[in-house]
Formats: structure tokens, C-alpha cells, sequence
């Protein structure tokens, strides 16, 4: 894309600030109370976004020192959640590793979800031969489980974090597209639409002012859903030994060997990451729930 | 209705196709040599004459696109020529794996069907309950668990409650015997991964039947049904259950074809030799023709689940099959 | 038939110590029939079931009890490195010719399990295709047996090698335990037959194998060892988790897995099931090494490699990692408990072992500053096994960091780290050295550039490091043959450091209490027949 086009939506976003700027507090205040579980969900993704963000600050430890003076000890003052098999913090690594799962969570969802939207709303636009061949391409995409598409990425690029993005993002991409375009197509004979066309504004500029818009609800709920789906796919991937790699603290790969090897010894090693990434895909379940209940106008009006 | 199934199966083929040449083509672009990683997996000598033979074998000897063309026509022959890491007929490694995994499929949507609907129902009836708060944070906690982690949680359960019951720990055995031999030791195998996957497929269909429930329950004819004196239960059962289950049904059978990518990481838990470990093994060896065949599996699963659904939907729904 | 033994050992002087810390007492008890073993092979399955071919221990857990093989380490003191006995040959021979003409008599009384009589002919082609194996069929140990000349079969029940050279390297390898002996008549017709197939003359017949699943076997009443083998038939199963395996032996499921499994399983076990569970424990002669791409920058720089191993603690890291891993002993090149092996002393002058790792890291911060790789980033490769791979990784990992290395790992499966190694595709790779019977000069020579050791992958010539190695290998005087095996290790890990050597492995075995007969050995290829394994129920 050229930088006019990213331009664009940003300004479009400014001409609304000050009315979305004053209703923000208000419609929060509105959301709390009419969405109790969804408060709390959103509160358990503020807390893991926090310990993402501020991991240095707010591990007691360093997240890969071994200390082989404090191996697989139980929870206590000095280690919180207790220490695994290499005396390392448990605590300190589920926090670096929220850090993980928001990089990971975040890009897929934002990545996918990008690409998704500009194909989904540029299919449902442009209609047609582009529309119907796309329709075929992700069909075909879509036809692949979620875990087996990864599986083959990562055969071919290899583990690691970076390769896991990308892994997961790819198969978000259609599944993304499609909804897009569903929500897209309803808006694209609307009248005002053709009068765009016909005072001759550009494709971009009509795409971004009447259909992005409109298909903005469904797209941040799908956004919310896929952020908890990729935590949960790297986790899998993870535990598979084809995912993110020691000694980076990922939840998924503290449940690996070492975590199945003392879940009975030492069961702390095993359930607290497991309890990280149930809680953060828990959290953002509900508050994509409660987004879409706030958001979906059929679900508003009643 | 012919005309639309036909219409439907046409609309098949091009999905097929493409996937195959997507993982063709993926299958291609993974590094590395699959005769170097077979012969060098045991970190044994063999010289360019052992590779070379190994290429004539598995078929590596021929043009890209022949080999392309082959795999399609094996394709409709359900002939996907040799493991390249084991010499076996891939069709004979996955018939001998597919039992376990459709057992535990198949297990899985029934416990899901038996859980969902009821508790799905009686979530969107008591609207903002407390049932309902309780039905919905079960369902979302189901989604959100990591199925390989509950089920490391369940195995571990079972061995510590029966040894504190009866002093000796209990298991499940590990080695698979089919349903006819020996029924009880059969499911005492695959009850326990059924409950893991079917946890996670019933919290996905319980908010669909909520949510679906609670659409029609808005619909006008059930206003019209409750206006009229009917009892609450005629109108649960015969109005708004039957039509809210249309797109529960269609969740149903997408979730069954995704139920594979599910196992894949189940079946490694609790030691099931099904298609989902035997898929992690062709992967990491790199065996081209099992992966390509097992996701193919996959696809053609999917992509029927998808066309009974459509076709089932069609004729529940005669809006669709005249659109 | 020890005397060969004895002989070997006065040439090598390798009477080894082997460190086995508990043995089971079991001989002294009468062993008694019947039953059925239930054991669990920490794979998927094996890649095919031809011993010549394939170098996994899933092959040889799967194969070995329904195969003979003409010798073998003793199975009642597999232990020893030295005390090869008789499988199918009748007396262990003494060697004529000067030591390359060896006669072996083969039993007159082995049948096959279709019923037909084994002959020298069998053996004698058998050994041809491990040896020198037609075209189109591959043989992994071809460059074990590089001094036999030829196998002859003079008559009916003798099987003659002629060597090209003495080697003392001869008997270990003829007592490799993935020579299995084939049916000639089979063989000739279909060389590849034994790949998906199974006939052999071993302790027991095979009866069914399920692929991923299990493989089974009955008692063979014709097995030529009167009396033996003691068990009804044997089940095992195909269990790549390790968890999963844990669980089977606590839950009686299965009784043992031989490959070995971590301390913590042990203790776990240990501590839910008391006295029904004993463990045999051994070191095991295979060691941790990182081998570095010495084509990578700045790994062609020897200050670089010197500071790699001179950052690792390894005295203070071993016992610690004794309790989460495979692996336990501080040791050089040579397998640990050998009379070759450096002493405590020897070793604390090799960089990396020195007793003051402050000092030790100090110096490598300045060898790193000196090359100009302060603060390196780099890869390590690394196999996605648990035991020990993973543990030593992470391990490794941060003791690098301690002296300013940043070290990701690239974690893959079998296949494709191999392939990765071969292809040179990596900078730091941890690796096993892994070997069978335990013969020290021979399992050294994987130091050596890879023009001389093909699976040597540090992409290096080094003339200098052959002919110390030469030397070593032609000394005959056990004293001064030591000697010039220090130097070689000292030019190998200090002077050159082409390799280092990290940990070497332990091997723990738990077992139900009620497996009695079969012993540890610090190999886990060889004594897996289970003639000898009885139950006591």
C-alpha cells in the first residue's frame, strides 16, 4: 500500500475524536455495568497486558537463569508460584511469557486480520471474476484445520517464534476474509455507495469511508476470537516440540516435557503456565462476547 | 433439489484441486532432501548411490509435474503409492489408524450433542440467570482450556484417585483393541481422550444452540405460538428447537472435520496410535506422501461434512435450494 | 572362551570399571517359566525392521529377541566391555595368522522358526551383506568391518574372516548387536524382505506387530538354549511420550522401558511404588558433545571455540543436572571408568574443567574480546528429544550467557537434524556420540575431520589431528598408549577445539520388581534377546 492509502482512516478516525472522546468514559461506565462477565474478562486481559508490557519490571527473577540451588521447589515467599526443574522462577516465566503470548496472540490476530479485512472487503467491493477466484482460494484454505495448516508452515519454515506468527497467521487470513466480506457485500449496493462511485471518488477512498466502517463490528470481534485462538495454537504447537524454542518463556513450552515429566512430583511446574494460558483465553473469550453483544446492532437493539 | 446437490458437488471439485496443489506444492518447499533426513536418521554412512535409489523408490526421480499428476490420479484411486520413511502403502498406514481416531470423533460428538443441546437450551430459556452465567463461563472456560493440558490433568487424576482408593494406580491400557474384540477394554481406551476433545466441541456447540435459540425465540411465530396458550414446553420442543438447531447442526458438522486438527495434539497425550500422532510423524520425518495423503484425508472430510450440511440444509430450508 | 577376553584386554588394557551403581541380585534365585513381558520402546515405530540397515535402538528393541547373532557381550555380565561370548558359534576362537584369520564352529543345533536347519551358509551371507553389502542395498556399518578381507565358508558348520589387518577393533564390532543373522535363501531372493519382515532362528517367534502400536512374540520351543528363553512371550509396546511411559510402569501397564528413563521418573516411581519398582543405573557410553561449523564465522577463530567450552561449568553443573537428566558424569573423550579416561587431575587442565570457573570465565570474556566476538549471537541446533538433548540445551544456554553469548536454539526432529548437520546448515550443534560395545579407540575417532570420520560434521581438516591419532592408534604398549591419548584429547578439546565435550550420559532403568535376568550395560543396543529375562509372579 502507499502511504496515502494507510493515511487515510487515520484522519478519518481523527474527524471523529472529540464525540468518541467524550462518550468513552461514559459508554466504559455503561459497558462495566451491563457486561459484569465481560468486565472481568477484559480485566484478566488488562492484568496479562500489564505483565506482557512490564515483564522487566515486574519479575522477581530472571526468566532463563538457572539456579540449580532452588531446583522444582514448591510455592513459597521467595518464588511465588514455586521454581521448575532448572531452579527458574515460575512466576518470572509466566510473565515473560505473557510477554510471548501477547507478541504472538497480537500479531497473528492484527496480521491476519489486516490482510483478511483488505481481501475480505476488496473481494465483497470489486465482485466479480476477483471476488469468485478469491472465494475459490479460500475455500480451499479454509478446508485445512487450523493446527494441520500450521504444522506444514512450520515444517517448512522451521520453529521459533517468528515462524509460529507466521504459521498461525495464515490460516486466520481466510477465515478473517470471509466474514469480512459477508458483512462487506450487504453494503456494497447501498445507494450511497453508487453515489460515491458516480462523483467519481477512488476505489480506496470510497472502501475507506463507507464499507471499512461498516464492517468494523464484526471484524474487531473476530479480532478479540483470534487472539485467543493463536495463544491457544502456539501452545499446541508448543507442545508439539515444533513451536517456540527454550529459552524463551512461553507458556505453552513450560508445558512441555518438563511439565508432563513432574505433573506429579511437582505438579506447580504443570498447572500454573497451563492456568496462564486458561485464564488469558478465558479473559478474552468473554470480553469478545461481551464486545459482540455491545457492537452486533441485532444484538443491541434487543 | 437434484439440481442443487449437482450444483454443490460441482463446486467440490475446485476446492479438491486446489488443495491438492497447495500441499503439493507446501510439501515441496520443506528443505532439505527426504532421502538424506531417511538415510541419515540413524546416523549411518551411505553414499549418493543409496540416495539415488531411494529417489527411484519414492518417486523423486520423476518431473515435478508428473509427480503432481500422479498424486492426483492416486487421489481417486485411494492409492497414494509408499511411505517414503516406512516402504508401507500409505492407504494400509492410515486404514490401520483411522479406527481409534474416528472412534474418539465419533465419541466426542455424542458426549458434545449430549451435553450442548440440553444445557445450550436451557441457557437461552433462563436468559441473564444464573444458570445461564454458570452454562456460558463453562462453555467459554472449555474453549479456552488447552485440550492436551486437561488432558495431562485427567490422566494424572485417574492414577491418583485410584490409588488412593484402592492403593494400586489405575490407567488406561495403552495399546489399542478394536470395539469388536473387546468392548470394555476398548472404551475404557478411548473414553477418556473422547471427553477431552468432546469438552471443547460441546462449550463451542452449547453457545451456538444458546445463541441460536435465542434468535428464534424473538422470531415472530413464537410470540404468535406463546400468544396462542400454548404450554412452554410444546413450544421449546416443536417450534423453536427444531429451527434453532439448523445452524447447530451446521456447527456440528464443521466442528466434526476440525475434530482431526484437534487429535492431533490429543492423541499424543494419551498415546493413541491414531491419524493425528501418525500426521505429528509424517511431518517431522518429512514424509511427503503420508502428509500430503493425510491432509488430503482431512480436506475430503471436511469439505463432505460441508456439502451434507449445505445439502441438509436445503432441504430443511426451501428458501436455499430455489435461491 | 574368556581366554580372547583376556587376550583383547592385555593388547588394550581396557579391563573396564564400568560404574554400575545397583545391580539386581537375581542370579542367585532359580529363574521360573511362564509369563508374558510387557515393555514400552520410547518410539513411534522403527523404520523398518532390517537390522543391517537401520542404526535406531527402536529397530533392535523391536527385532532382537527373534534373532541370533554369532557373538555378543555375555548377557549375564553385559556390564563388561570385554567378555564376548558365543550366541551361534560354538566356542569363542582363537585367532590364527596373526591375528586375521578367525574360525568360528557354528552350532549344529539351530533351527530356524520355519522349521529348516541354520548353516554356516546363513551366517557366512548374513555377514556378507553387513560387510560388504551388493548394490542397491545399504548396510549403516559398512566402515566397522574395513579390515575384513573376505568370509569364507570352508564347511558345513564353519564360517572363517580373513582380515586385511589385525585390528583390535574386530571383535567389538563383530558383536555388534544389529547383525542379526538372516536366511541366506531368503536373502538371495529378496534382499530387502527383512525390511517389513520377520524369520529369524532367536528366543522367540514372532507372532504380530501393529504399526505405532505393538510388537509380539511366544516362546520359540525349538530355541537351541535348552531351558530358555523362561517367558511365555513378550509384548512391547510403542510409546514415544515419556510421561505415558512413566504412567504404564506405575499403573502396571508395562513393567520396564530399557532405553532408559530420567531421575525424575525414577524417584517418582521409587516413592509411589516402594520395593515394586527396582532401578539398575549405568553410566552410559554415549556422551553430550557441541560440535562447531568451523566454515561459520567467527567459529574458524580458536579463541571462539576455546571460550565456549571455558564458559561452562561443568563441575557444578553435573551433579545438579544428575537430578533432571540423562546425564551425570564429568568426563573427556574417553567413556568414563576406562583406564584410557583422564583422571580428575588430567582433566582440570583442560579448559572448561578448571576448578575455578571464575577464573575460567574470565578468560573466555578475554579469548571473546580478544577474537572480537564479545557479546556473539548465535544458533544452536539441537534434536527434539527431552533426555537429555533439551535439558543439556537449556542448560548449556545459560552458562554461555554468563559470559556475554546470546544463544537461540532451533529445536527439530531426528531426520532433519541430521540432515542439517550433514548439510553444514547450522553454527553450534549439540550432539550425542553415541556407541555400543564401549572400545575407546575406536569410539574417539569421531573427533576426527570428516575425510577420516564421515559423521564428523565440524567441516575442518586437520592433518596434525589424524597422525596424532595414527600414532595413538598403532602404540601397542598400554602405558604409553594412554599417554598419546591424553595428547589427542588435549589437542581435540584444547589445543584445535574442534569439539567440546559437555556431559557424559547416564542410564537409569526402572523395572517392576517381578523382571528378573536382565542386566544393565552402558549401551542400550546390546542384551535386548530377553532369553535370559524370566518373571517372578
Amino acid at each position: 500500500m502507499s502511504p496515502s492509502d494507510t493515511t487515510l482512516p487515520i484522519s478519518a478516525i481523527d474527524d471523529d475524536a472529540p464525540e468518541t472522546r467524550r462518550s468513552i468514559l461514559e459508554r466504559s461506565l455503561l459497558f462495566c455495568r451491563r457486561q459484569p462477565l465481560g468486565t472481568f474478562g477484559l480485566a484478566l486481559c488488562i492484568v496479562m497486558l500489564i505483565a506482557g508490557l512490564g515483564a522487566e519490571w515486574l519479575a522477581p527473577y530472571s526468566p532463563t537463569a538457572n539456579d540449580f540451588s532452588a531446583m522444582t521447589e514448591p510455592p513459597s515467599w521467595a518464588h511465588l508460584l514455586g521454581t521448575d526443574q532448572f531452579g527458574r522462577d515460575l512466576l518470572s516465566r509466566i510473565i515473560y511469557g505473557a510477554r510471548t503470548a501477547l507478541i504472538v496472540g497480537f500479531s497473528c490476530a492484527i496480521v491476519g486480520g489486516f490482510v483478511g479485512l483488505v481481501l475480505g472487503v476488496g473481494s465483497a467491493y470489486f465482485g466479480g471474476r476477483i471476488d469468485a477466484w478469491l472465494q475459490r482460494v479460500f475455500d480451499v484454505l479454509m478446508a485445512f484445520p487450523l493446527i494441520i495448516m500450521a504444522l506444514a508452515v512450520v515444517a517448512i519454515f522451521g520453529t521459533g517464534v517468528q515462524n509460529v506468527i507466521v504459521a498461525i497467521t495464515v490460516p486466520l487470513v481466510p477465515r478473517c476474509a470471509r466474514v469480512v466480506r459477508s458483512s462487506a457485500l450487504s453494503i456494497r449496493e447501498v445507494p450511497y455507495v453508487d453515489a460515491a462511485r458516480a462523483c467519481g471518488f477512488g476505489h480506496v477512498r470510497i472502501i475507506m469511508r463507507h464499507m471499512v466502517p461498516n464492517v468494523m463490528a464484526p471484524f474487531l470481534i473476530l479480532i478479540t476470537a483470534f487472539v485467543g485462538q493463536a495463544i491457544l495454537a502456539e501452545a499446541s504447537l508448543s507442545y508439539l516440540g515444533l513451536g517456540v524454542q527454550e529459552p524463551v518463556a512461553a507458556w505453552g513450552l513450560m508445558l512441555q516435557g518438563g511439565a508432563e515429566e513432574y505433573a506429579s512430583t511437582a505438579p506447580w511446574i504443570a498447572v500454573f503456565p497451563g492456568l496462564a494460558i486458561a485464564l488469558t483465553v478465558f479473559g478474552i473469550s468473554l470480553y469478545g462476547d461481551a464486545l459482540r453483544d455491545v457492537l452486533d446492532p441485532k444484538m443491541r437493539d434487543r | 433439489m437434484y439440481r442443487y446437490i449437482i450444483n454443490r458437488l460441482v463446486l467440490v471439485i475446485p476446492t479438491l484441486v486446489g488443495a491438492a496443489a497447495l500441499v503439493f506444492a507446501l510439501m515441496r518447499l520443506i528443505p532439505g532432501d527426504i532421502c538424506v533426513v531417511r538415510l541419515a536418521s540413524g546416523g549411518g554412512t551411505f553414499n549418493a548411490h543409496a540416495v539415488a535409489v531411494c529417489h527411484a523408490e519414492v518417486g523423486l526421480d520423476q518431473s515435478v509435474p508428473v509427480q503432481f499428476v500422479n498424486f492426483v490420479i492416486g487421489l481417486f484411486r485411494f492409492d497414494f503409492g509408499p511411505s517414503m520413511w516406512s516402504g508401507k502403502p500409505v492407504s494400509e498406514e492410515i486404514l490401520a489408524r483411522l479406527p481409534i481416531s474416528l472412534e474418539v470423533a465419533l465419541l466426542a460428538t455424542v458426549i458434545a450433542v449430549l451435553i450442548a443441546i440440553p444445557l445450550g437450551t436451557i441457557s437461552a430459556l433462563k436468559q441473564n440467570s444464573w444458570t445461564d452465567v454458570v452454562v456460558r463461563t463453562v462453555a467459554i472456560a472449555g474453549i479456552a482450556t488447552p485440550s492436551f493440558w486437561l488432558g495431562i490433568l485427567v490422566i494424572l487424576a485417574i492414577l491418583d484417585i485410584t490409588q488412593a482408593i484402592s492403593g494400586t494406580p489405575w490407567m488406561p491400557p495403552i495399546d489399542y483393541v478394536s470395539l469388536w474384540d473387546d468392548p470394555i477394554r476398548n472404551l475404557s481406551i478411548v473414553i477418556c481422550p473422547a471427553v477431552t476433545v468432546g469438552y471443547r466441541y460441546s462449550a463451542v456447540t452449547m453457545r451456538m444452540t444458546r445463541s441460536a435459540m435465542l434468535e428464534v425465540l424473538r422470531e415472530d411465530y413464537i410470540r404468535t405460538a406463546r400468544a396462542k396458550g400454548l404450554i412452554e414446553k410444546l413450544v421449546v420442543n416443536r417450534h423453536a428447537l427444531k429451527n434453532a438447531l439448523l445452524p447447530v447442526v451446521t456447527l456440528i458438522g464443521i466442528e466434526f472435520a476440525f475434530l482431526i486438527g484437534g487429535l492431533v495434539v490429543t492423541e499424543q497425550v494419551f498415546n493413541l496410535n491414531g491419524i493425528g500422532r501418525l500426521f505429528v510423524l509424517a511431518v517431522q520425518n518429512q514424509d511427503y506422501t503420508l502428509t500430503q495423503a493425510l491432509v488430503m484425508l482431512t480436506v475430503v472430510v471436511f469439505v463432505l461434512c460441508n456439502l451434507i450440511v449445505d445439502v441438509l440444509y436445503a432441504w430443511l430450508d426451501p428458501r436455499i435450494r430455489y435461491a | 572362551m574368556r581366554t580372547t577376553g583376556v587376550l583383547w584386554a592385555a593388547g588394550l588394557g581396557m579391563l573396564l570399571a564400568v560404574g554400575v551403581a545397583s545391580v539386581v541380585s537375581a542370579a542367585a534365585a532359580t529363574p521360573k517359566r511362564g509369563g508374558t513381558l510387557t515393555y514400552t520402546i520410547p518410539a513411534d515405530a522403527p523404520a523398518s525392521f532390517d537390522g543391517h540397515r537401520e542404526t535406531s535402538f527402536a529397530t533392535v528393541h523391536s527385532i532382537a529377541p527373534f534373532y541370533s547373532v554369532l557373538i555378543r557381550i555375555n548377557p549375564d555380565n553385559p556390564s563388561s566391555t570385554t567378555d564376548f561370548v558365543c550366541d551361534l558359534c560354538t566356542e569363542m576362537p582363537k585367532p590364527t595368522d596373526d591375528g586375521r584369520t578367525w574360525a568360528f564352529k557354528i552350532r549344529p543345533d539351530v533351527k530356524w522358526h520355519d522349521g529348516s536347519l541354520l548353516t554356516a551358509d546363513d551366517v557366512a551371507t548374513s555377514w556378507r551383506y553387513v560387510v560388504n553389502p551388493p548394490e542397491g542395498i545399504s548396510s549403516a556399518r559398512e566402515s566397522f568391518y574395513l579390515m575384513v578381507d573376505r568370509i569364507e565358508v570352508p564347511d558345513r558348520q564353519t564360517v572363517t574372516f580373513r582380515l586385511k589387518f589385525a585390528s583390535n577393533a574386530f571383535l567389538p564390532a563383530l558383536a555388534d548387536p544389529f547383525a542379526v543373522i538372516y536366511k541366506k535363501a531368503i536373502l538371495e531372493k529378496d534382499p530387502r524382505w527383512y525390511e517389513k519382515n520377520i524369520m529369524g532362528s532367536g528366543p522367540f517367534r514372532f507372532t504380530s506387530y501393529e504399526v505405532g502400536q505393538s510388537i509380539k512374540g511366544v516362546r520359540n520351543p525349538d530355541y537351541y538354549r535348552k531351558g530358555q528363553p523362561y517367558l511365555d512371550g513378550f509384548i512391547a509396546l510403542y510409546a514415544p511420550k515419556q510421561a505415558v511411559r512413566v504412567d504404564a510402569i506405575r499403573a502396571d501397564r508395562a513393567a520396564v522401558e530399557f532405553r532408559g528413563l530420567p531421575p525424575s521418573a525414577r524417584d517418582q516411581l521409587v516413592k509411589e511404588l516402594g520395593d515394586k519398582v527396582t532401578v539398575q543405573s549405568s553410566d552410559w557410553n554415549c556422551g553430550s558433545v557441541v560440535t562447531v561449523n568451523h566454515r561459520r564465522k567467527p567459529f574458524d577463530d580458536v579463541r571462539v571455540r576455546r571460550a565456549l567450552t571455558l564458559a561452562v561449568d561443568r563441575w557444578r553443573g553435573a551433579p545438579s543436572l544428575a537430578k533432571i537428566a540423562n546425564v551425570r558424569t564429568v568426563g573427556g573423550i574417553v567413556f568414563p571408568g576406562s583406564p584410557m579416561a583422564a583422571t580428575r587431575e588430567e582433566l582440570e587442565k583442560l579448559p572448561g574443567y578448571w576448578p575455578d570457573i571464575d577464573k575460567s570465565r574470565a578468560e573466555a570474556k578475554r579469548l571473546l574480546r580478544e577474537a572480537g566476538a564479545e557479546g556473539l549471537s548465535f544458533e544452536m541446533l539441537n534434536r527434539n528429544v527431552d533426555q537429555p538433548y533439551k535439558f543439556v540445551g537449556t542448560w548449556l544456554i545459560d552458562e554461555w550467557s554468563k559470559v556475554g553469548l546470546r544463544v537461540t536454539q532451533r529445536v527439530v526432529p531426528t531426520g532433519p537434524w541430521f540432515e542439517a548437520m550433514r548439510s553444514g546448515n547450522f553454527e553450534v550443534v549439540l550432539q550425542a556420540n553415541c556407541h555400543g560395545v564401549v572400545n575407546p579407540l575406536t569410539d574417539v575417532g569421531n573427533y576426527l575431520p570428516h575425510t577420516v570420520y564421515t559423521e564428523n560434521y565440524g567441516q575442518f581438516e586437520d592433518q596434525q589431528e589424524i597422525d596424532l591419532y595414527d600414532e595413538m592408534v598403532r602404540e601397542t604398549d598400554v602405558a604409553r598408549q594412554r599417554g598419546l591419548m591424553r595428547r589427542y584429547e588435549t589437542y581435540v578439546l584444547d589445543t584445535a577445539a574442534h569439539t567440546m565435550h559437555a556431559l557424559w550420559w547416564h542410564r537409569i532403568v526402572p523395572q517392576r520388581s517381578y523382571v528378573k535376568g536382565w542386566k544393565i550395560s552402558p549401551s542400550h543396543y546390546i542384551n535386548q534377546d530377553l532369553a535370559n529375562v524370566w518373571l517372578d509372579k
